[in-house]
């Protein structure tokens, strides 16, 4: 049977991306942000995860406003890398699992959950960032991947108590998957950080550190924030952080941490990151 | 009128809900065609003439001209769309920012590198009278 073997959760800003494609990655600015990932990878190396299901949200990439999709899940088999302004970024195309992303589509939809189907649909830094931070620069990805994603853009968005309640539906389609498989959930974005108006650069540390420590041991907690609390406390941004209980309800009551990191600033938001080891 | 919202009270921020939406369809569908190698030449060789294709208001196609991040912002545009527009001038998401804050980008980079603007006088519109 699948099964999940730990979560992870990390930040997914776009200059990551650049630093990473233009070779700054040791440059006093960017070197110790990226220091606090290379235990990541060699975890990753060791674990070696059949398929990742990586919760993320869609930054006006795939999604217009034409269409805009509370939770839609990526069945394809493979999901092109998209050209948000500047051009793609140079990153090995993404390989999907629709066995498994279909089985749980119709899991998940029968628990009450009304996903939508997505069968092409290009992935953008949302997706790639998180990707290239855990497995560096290879020339193709080692593992496959289920795009989810999440709308955090439009509001109202999800809550809190949706997101984590989603993960426990997501991890019982997981597990009721009749294929051996070694599935890691990541949930990305995040943390606190503000893009736009004049309160623009808001970044609150107490506050993240109290949500890094609290996604391990009080999730309940973080589930129960409201919206406006995202927005006033950590910035209109910070709201992507529901997407780390999506991963944090699919996880075990009790997990161990394995890392965690956290770095202000990363272009204009505040870079967490955590591995949670089922317990 | 529509109700108020619990987060109408935050500064300096525009929460992207369905007031907002609706008054920036076009603009942002606008911004969403520079997603296009061909529609950014088009686009750059005369904005004028590329924005005349878009049902956006006259204000709207006036702030885009002037870049005023600010006032997109009020007319309906989303950070993530209005993105398109500087990613096409070959800026960042930093200077755009620190276009909106006021603030040369190097006194936004020293902020952020200083950890950041504090939430502490910035929660609440009667912080900031």
């Amino acid at each position: 049977m699948a099964r999940i073997t730990s979560g992870v959760g990390v930040s997914h800003v776009p200059a990551i991306g650049r630093a990473i494609d233009t070779g700054q990655t040791q440059t006093p600015y960017w070197k110790p942000l990226f220091d606090g990932f290379e235990f990541s990878r060699a975890w990753e190396e060791a674990e070696k995860p059949d398929v990742i299901f990586l919760v993320y949200n869609d930054h006006a990439t795939a999604f217009s406003l034409d269409f805009i999709p509370t939770f839609a899940i990526g069945c394809a088999d493979s999901f092109e890398v998209a050209d948000e302004g500047f051009g793609p970024r140079p990153v090995p195309r993404v390989e999907g699992c629709p066995d498994l992303a279909w089985h749980i589509a119709s899991s998940v939809i029968q628990q009450d959950f009304d996903l939508t189907v997505v069968n092409k649909m290009d992935v953008d830094h949302g997706l790639t960032v998180p990707m290239s931070l855990m497995f560096g620069q290879p020339e193709r990805w080692p593992c496959r991947v289920i795009p989810f994603a999440v709308n955090v853009v439009l509001y109202p968005v999800p809550s809190g108590r949706r997101c984590y309640a989603l993960g426990k539906a997501i991890r019982r389609a997981i597990e009721s998957f009749d294929e051996d498989l070694n599935v890691q959930i990541w949930g990305t974005g995040g943390m606190s950080h503000q893009l736009q108006g004049p309160r623009a650069g808001l970044i609150n540390q107490p506050w993240d550190q109290a949500f890094l420590r609290d996604i391990a041991v009080d999730p309940l907690r973080l589930a129960a924030i409201p919206p406006e609390e995202y927005i006033r406390e950590a910035g209109s941004e910070g709201i992507e952080l529901v997407m780390w209980l999506i991963m944090r309800g699919a996880l075990n009551e009790k997990v161990e941490v394995l890392h965690q990191h956290y770095r202000v600033p990363a272009s204009n938001t505040a870079v967490g990151h955590i591995i949670l080891k089922q317990a | 009128m529509s109700k108020p919202r619990p987060y109408d009270d935050v500064p300096g921020t525009t929460v992207f809900d369905e007031r907002m939406s609706r008054k920036g369809y076009h603009l942002n569908q606008f911004c969403m065609s520079l997603m296009k190698p061909e529609n950014r030449a088009r686009f750059k060789a005369d904005q004028r003439a590329y924005l005349a294709e878009w049902a956006m208001t006259d204000e709207q196609k006036q702030a885009v001209i002037d870049r005023d991040y600010n006032g997109l912002l009020s007319l309906g545009g989303n950070i993530y769309f209005l993105a398109k527009i500087f990613a096409c001038d070959g800026l960042s998401f930093q200077y755009a920012a620190s276009t909106m804050t006021g603030m040369s980008e190097e006194d936004y980079l020293s902020m952020m590198l200083s950890g950041g603007r504090s939430p502490e006088g910035n929660r609440s519109k009667s912080e900031w009278k």
